[in-house]
């Protein structure tokens, strides 16, 4: 029985060497046998080393590229201007400015900013009483805002000159660190901005800052305004 | 005069650079009857200028949904997404831009956003970025800060999110980590020391597809706060609204 079926083992191979063109041997992705020349004892399927390949594709490989484009949907930026702390005078703040530009309506804005508390009048009446120790007047804050550009346009300069504009109205949530405490704050405000070239913006910007604060016994709601130029780039 | 000269070789590769980019920018053939150039990146701005059919544009650079491209006459303008969609690159094919739409959301990878809530009556304001290695599961880290009327604090959170079902465009979502906490009592109060504990947390949330590649969230948690007194402390933590995009 053993040497029967190696001899039935031998005879298939020795069929499938020979009957290359059968249908039975042959391989169901071989879709035009005819079109292979009859090479007597060479094996159709691979290529003498010495002979020109049947098919030399001449086709050049196409380039894929995806498109790089410069995006410039985020603007980064810094500013100065007034802040008036209530009870505490009115002083300079500085901060910095991060926006993302989502459509042409809507933007994400990140803000942090600094500025420093004077006296109220109490303390400046009665002398020597400190209300705060000079730590505490420092005043810094965040806020993250949504902003809606309402009324874009376009302004004027003389005759050959115009440059995109947009008037835009915000609002957001954020911290101010005040007086030894960071206190939940809710912000807004409108500003303008200019764009004397597609990368650069000069912004005004006018906000309110609103917390609850009891720093004088009880609680009240205190509104600090504030009114800075910001420049600003987009990238 | 070394100064100048400096500044001079600055300017020099400078320009070079800027004529390096040039060579780079993407060319583009109008297959529309024609493009309509506007003076700025919006609806508004007026059209000052129309490429025809056939004729080459590059892309200078993208606004949002706005692209500003370059005539061969150096006119400069800016064309809306939908027209730029209908050009051809010079290979043949229309340009790809590649737009992330809620199909992409599957294969996203990056996560991040902003959510604003209470934390057990204070308010809370939440910064959170992830990564997910799944179409359902990602790991999550979220930073807080919860603003009360007696006490502040910031806690740190490392988690897993299971979105549920993300090809829907609503989709309910489970979260479950651990992180820390610190709260300080307010300066005005008595002064006593603040503490820093570990927290772990359960909860769900919902998930919303907005466009392109922005989502709204809103999310509960239960916290569990294992302090060193007897009890450990259970908060609820609710985000009302967060707005989160995907990369």
């Amino acid at each position: 029985m053993e040497v029967s079926r190696l001899r039935l083992l031998f005879l298939i191979a020795t069929a499938a060497v020979s009957l290359q063109g059968c249908g039975l041997f042959s391989r169901g992705d071989d879709a035009a046998p005819e079109a292979v020349p009859a090479s007597g004892s060479t094996a159709v399927t691979g290529e003498p080393a010495d002979q020109q390949p049947i098919i030399d594709p001449q086709v050049e490989r196409r380039e894929i590229r995806r498109p790089q484009i410069d995006t410039e949907d985020f603007e980064i930026g810094a500013y100065y201007g007034i802040l008036g702390i209530e009870d505490f005078e009115s002083h300079a703040v500085y901060g910095a400015r991060l926006a993302y530009h989502l459509n042409e309506d809507f933007f994400l804005e990140a803000t942090l900013g600094q500025s420093k508390a004077g006296r109220t009048s109490y303390e400046n009446l009665s002398g020597q009483s400190e209300l705060l120790t000079d730590d505490e007047r420092d005043y810094t804050y965040y806020a993250l805002s949504a902003g809606w550009n309402v009324l874009p346009g376009e302004v004027f300069v003389g005759k050959n000159r115009s440059y995109n504009s947009a008037f835009y109205l915000v609002a957001g949530i954020g911290s101010t660190n005040f007086a030894g405490d960071d206190r939940f704050t809710v912000s807004g405000g409108f500003g303008y901005r200019v764009l004397p070239a597609d990368w650069i913006a000069v912004h005004f910007d006018v906000r309110d800052h609103v917390y609850d604060i009891d720093l004088l016994g009880e609680k009240k709601i205190v509104n600090n305004l504030e009114a800075h130029l910001g420049l600003s780039v987009f990238f | 005069m070394l100064r100048l000269v400096r500044l001079l070789a600055l300017a020099g590769l400078f320009l070079a650079a800027v004529a390096q980019a040039d060579e780079a920018l993407q060319r583009v053939l109008v297959a529309d009857p024609f493009i309509e150039l506007h003076t700025g990146p919006g609806r508004g701005f007026p059209v000052f200028h129309v490429v025809e059919r056939g004729r080459e544009v590059v892309i200078v650079k993208r606004r949002t949904d706005w692209f500003k491209v370059r005539t061969s006459q150096e006119v400069e303008g800016w064309v809306p997404r939908a027209q730029m969609t209908a050009t051809l690159v010079p290979e043949g094919t229309p340009l790809d831009l590649h737009e992330p739409t809620r199909g992409n959301y599957m294969s996203r990878r990056w996560q991040g956003g902003v959510m604003a809530g209470d934390y057990a009556g204070a308010s809370l304001i939440s910064v959170f970025g992830g990564y997910s290695f799944s179409d359902n599961l990602s790991i999550e880290l979220t930073a807080n800060h919860i603003l009360g009327e007696f006490s502040n604090g910031f806690s740190a959170t490392l988690g897993l999110m299971h979105v549920f079902a993300p090809e829907w465009r609503l989709s309910p979502y489970f979260v479950l980590g651990t992180g820390i906490i610190n709260i300080e009592p307010k300066t005005t109060l008595v002064r006593s020391d603040g503490s820093t504990d570990q927290l772990g947390y359960v909860g769900g949330g919902l998930q919303f597809y907005l466009t392109r590649r922005f989502m709204l969230r809103s999310e509960y948690r239960n916290n569990v706060i294992f302090t060193n007194r007897d009890d450990n402390e259970e908060v609820d933590e609710w985000k009302y609204l967060g707005f989160a995009f995907f990369f």
